[in-house]
């Protein structure tokens, strides 16, 4: 046991004492976030958006007054009827519409209740969901001026209908690939590279040459990346719950315990390709192109499955990334429990004994 | 005697923050000489010798390179030399001649005069049925007496060897040194370093430097007399032995 | 029981296409020093590689300490120490970290088997917090030996642990050397400076995968079989120009200060052949010559057991 904790502490070493990899491990997963966050906020200030008031009564004109006020949207045309705001939306440059129902001002008056629709164009499903809180926090912020006005409980319902992609199925949300890419990265990069450069550096013949089990080798290089994943998957948990208002639904222990599955998976993964490399160059070179590429085109972050032809449907079937990108999406932003997720539990299991049985049996006991 | 020097150095200093790898070292080499340049492991050879290649410029101290200042042009310095080291000298995944084409092209000869002087020189070593052929598979003897051709291809003033001959077997060794006085005689200057003291008595000069000095500099048997030794390897202990800087 | 034996291994790489090790057969003695002297390229480290259990021979067996390369690698790794070619220590480890850390691979301490490692570790102990990177060639070699000792083996496997280092360092490696083998570790140390074999108690000259001659380096020295004169002249570099033209020698080159000329060994008197070569040159215009007769040196031995390898 002492044996395998010195190797680990060397492991350790390694890792902390090289700045290029602390950047790559640290650097990158941070950037990505950031980068992607800044995207974001920029492309929704002043988005142009349309109102159709079927009221044009004093409520309305003070709703659309709030609307003005406000620093991400550019109000652009009035309407008076639904047909002008569809064409609107075909022009393409028009990304959310309210509509306004008649006798706005009269129903909350006497009802103290009225209902407003927002129609959103979701063909960029991103957007589509970051405008439509706005518009929903600046409308429930005029209700409750009305009600600090007048006294009364005022309450306007707001109804969402999304356009063009109304699941928004492809990339709700960033956060859950940049998780499963990063994860994948540093899994199988890291690995395969740090493996790799024992056997150029010729430490992996004195380590063979000794009576220390190889396969112990092998479990002391994944227990420093399984730490430093974990590090990673925190910092962008908490990056993205306060420096990117994302809501986190889920389980957290869930979370973890299935980020652990697909961190072993990488690693397998990363192993498997340093028993197949001899320099360190072709180690990176593989695992960017076994795990960047798959897990941007067909795990379903960027673009999604449904809309792709069969034969990519069923090759993305056999990305590990793909599975874990729908376990983290559904525990990170719908709270779903693993009573729903267990399938693909356990597909992504099956991938991951794959993975470490047929790369265990692949590491060579001697030189070849 | 007044020979054209194509390496003076005098004074030269190389300072790395507070540890001084070259102190001061002065010393000519004369045109078509074979200069050994000898020392233990750290004590400030290859600094010495990045110096004198244009690859590093000195703390202090004046320094000329084929008739070029160390300082102001390095660039030229770097036309008129040749380097061939034990680590780094051919491409092995290209073939003989497309390393002659290659190393022909960056010091700027003409495709004509690359074909000449390539098939002269691999007549020269005999190497017609291989010239097609990956360096690779080359045994090292071969390959170091065709790095060496290579490093001369351009008609230097001057080549540094840095460990030519290491892990070379004693045949081809003898030829290397036959190589290399073939050279000489042609009015190139010759810089090598080496472990090989046996080599070291092949040299017309000898410096050996100890901590970033040069503690000795004389022909081969200048040295044994004055250090009243049997062959160099003894010139060498006395000198080396008491060396501080071991650990470096 | 000796410690290490080999039969009749051979050795290929690339399908059988590269013949690395040809049928080479020896066997190495308690407490001995055995080198293995050749160019890269001999065979020499496959030949390591096999005893280490790192590569499995084509044909032939060999044992290390009684038990079989092939079968029984688990217990030869735990039982001998190795140093292979390149420097084969983690660089961005300190000395005393890649210390500790081998002597844990090894389940031991630099404590319990100080006393071994003693004599090279005090030279190391004021940089024990340097990183190995960062160590002079002749250092890099002390701590490589001291990790490859730390768990006291029974055999130590050298794959030249001199290349690259200054002759200072050489020598005083070697000394190291010579002390562990009197406390009784047998070594089989590998090398391409041919004046290192005097260290030896026997050696096998190595070239091309065959060993072309095994015994004592006095033994050696004495089966010479051609007759070898020393030339000393005027005018090195042409001397040894002309002196190549003359037919009647079979092989000269130089050899320290001066030049070695070989001849058959066919009934002709020494002075015979000098008078012979001397005729040859002063016809040639070279005036102050000196011929003698000499004893040959290992480096004189290996060239004429491959002179059918020389080329041109």
């Amino acid at each position: 046991m002492k044996q395998f904790i010195n190797f680990i502490k060397k492991e350790f070493y390694h890792v902390l004492r090289d700045p290029k990899s602390l950047l790559m491990l640290f650097g990158v997963p941070i950037a990505q976030i950031v980068l992607f966050g800044f995207a974001l906020t920029n492309e929704i200030k002043n988005s142009n958006i349309v109102i159709v008031d079927n009221a044009m009564d004093n409520a309305s004109q003070k709703l659309i007054y709030e609307i003005r006020a406000s620093k991400y949207f550019n109000v652009g045309q009035i309407f008076m009827n639904p047909d002008q705001m569809d064409a609107a939306f075909k022009t393409g440059k028009v990304k959310l519409a309210l509509v306004i129902p008649k006798d706005f001002d009269n129903d909350l008056q006497h009802l103290h209740t009225a209902q407003v629709q927002i129609i959103a164009d979701a063909s960029d499903p991103n957007t589509a969901t970051t405008l439509t809180n706005y518009m929903t926090s600046i409308i429930s912020d005029y209700q409750n001026q009305l009600w600090q006005d007048g006294g009364l409980p005022y309450s306007i319902l707001t109804q969402q209908r999304i356009l063009y992609n109304p699941e928004l199925a492809g990339a709700p949300n960033f956060v859950p690939g940049v998780v499963a890419m990063v994860l994948l990265l540093i899994c199988v990069l890291m690995t395969s590279v740090s493996i790799v450069r024992e056997k150029e550096m010729g430490t992996l013949e004195v380590l063979l040459v000794s009576p220390f089990n190889p396969f112990l080798v092998i479990f002391s290089k994944m227990v420093p990346y399984i730490v430093v994943s974990l590090i990673n998957l925190t910092i962008i948990l908490i990056l993205s719950v306060y420096l990117l208002d994302l809501p986190f639904k889920g389980n957290l222990l869930l979370l973890y315990g299935e980020s652990s599955i697909f961190i072993v998976c990488g690693l397998s993964l990363g192993l498997l390709i340093s028993t197949l490399t001899d320099t360190q160059q072709t180690a990176m070179n593989t695992s960017f192109l076994l795990t960047m590429l798959p897990t941007m085109l067909l795990s379903g972050y960027l673009f999604p499955i449904e809309n792709m032809p069969l034969f990519l449907r069923i090759l993305s079937n056999i990305i590990p990334a793909k599975w874990f990108y729908i376990i983290i999406k559904s525990v990170m932003l719908k709270g779903l429990g693993i009573k729903y997720i267990w399938r693909e539990t356990l597909i992504l299991s099956g991938m991951t004994v794959f993975f470490l049985t047929v790369s265990l049996r692949n590491f060579k006991i001697r030189l070849q | 005697m007044d020979k054209e020097m194509v390496i003076k150095a005098d004074k030269l200093t190389k300072r790395f923050g507070d540890f001084t790898a070259v102190d001061a070292v002065s010393f000519d080499v004369a045109k078509g000489e074979i200069f050994g340049f000898l020392g233990a492991n750290g004590a400030g050879k290859t600094t010495a010798m990045r110096m004198l290649c244009g690859l590093s410029k000195p703390t202090s101290g004046e320094a000329s390179v084929a008739g070029f200042d160390v300082f102001r042009y390095p660039e030229k310095i770097k036309k008129n030399i040749g380097y061939m080291s034990q680590k780094f000298s051919l491409y092995e995944d290209l073939t003989i001649k497309e390393n002659i084409e290659f190393y022909g092209g960056i010091y700027g000869l003409t495709n004509k005069q690359i074909k000449d002087k390539g098939t002269e020189l691999i007549d020269m070593l005999d190497l017609q049925a291989e010239a097609n052929k990956l360096v690779r598979g080359l045994p090292l003897g071969w390959k170091q007496k065709l790095a060496f051709s290579v490093a001369i291809i351009h008609e230097p003033k001057i080549v540094f060897l840095d460990e030519p001959t290491g892990g070379v077997d004693p045949a081809n060794r003898k030829q290397f040194w036959e190589l290399i006085y073939e050279t000489a005689d042609k009015g190139i200057t010759i810089f090598v370093t080496t472990h090989y003291l046996d080599e070291a008595e092949y040299c017309d000069r000898v410096s050996i430097m100890v901590d970033g000095k040069i503690s000795a500099l004389d022909t081969p048997s200048g040295l044994k007399k004055t250090y009243n030794a049997k062959d160099m390897n003894e010139v060498f202990f006395q000198l080396a032995r008491n060396a501080t800087r071991s650990g470096d | 029981m000796n410690p290490i034996t080999l039969q009749n291994i051979t050795k290929t790489y690339e399908k059988g296409k590269v013949l690395a090790v040809d049928d080479v057969s020896f066997s190495v003695n308690d407490s001995e020093m055995f080198g293995l002297i050749g160019p890269d390229g001999a065979g020499k480290t496959s030949i390591f590689r096999i005893l280490t259990t790192l590569l499995l021979p084509d044909k032939g067996t060999a044992s290390v300490c009684g038990k079989d390369v092939v079968k029984d690698y688990k217990a030869i790794r735990g039982m001998v120490g190795y140093m292979p070619g390149r420097f084969s220590l983690y660089q961005d480890l300190s000395v005393e970290e890649n210390l500790n850390f081998f002597a844990s691979l090894f389940n031991t301490s630099i404590k319990q088997n100080y006393e071994l490692i003693k004599d090279i570790y005090v030279q190391l102990e004021p940089f024990k917090d340097r990183r190995a990177g960062k160590l002079s060639g002749g250092m890099k070699q002390k701590l490589a030996l001291c990790c490859a000792l730390i768990h006291k083996p029974s055999v130590l496997f050298l794959d030249e642990p001199t290349t690259g280092v200054d002759a200072v360092s050489r020598f005083e490696f070697w000394e190291m050397l010579k002390r562990l083998k009197k406390q009784g570790i047998t070594i089989l140390v590998s090398t391409a400076y041919m004046d290192e074999v005097e260290h030896c108690d026997r050696i096998a000259l190595m070239q091309n995968g065959k060993i072309l001659s095994m015994d004592t380096p006095d033994k050696i020295i004495k089966s010479y079989s051609e007759k070898l004169f020393e030339l000393k002249g005027d005018n090195k570099h042409k001397l040894l120009k002309d002196t190549m033209t003359y037919s009647d020698a079979v092989g000269s080159y130089a050899s320290g200060e001066s030049i070695h000329v070989s001849f058959k060994k066919n009934g002709k008197s020494d002075a015979d052949i000098i008078n012979g070569l001397k005729g040859f040159l002063e016809s040639k215009g070279y005036q102050h010559i000196e011929i003698v007769p000499t004893v040959p040196n290992i480096e004189d031995c290996f060239l004429s057991l491959t002179k059918t390898e020389i080329h041109g």
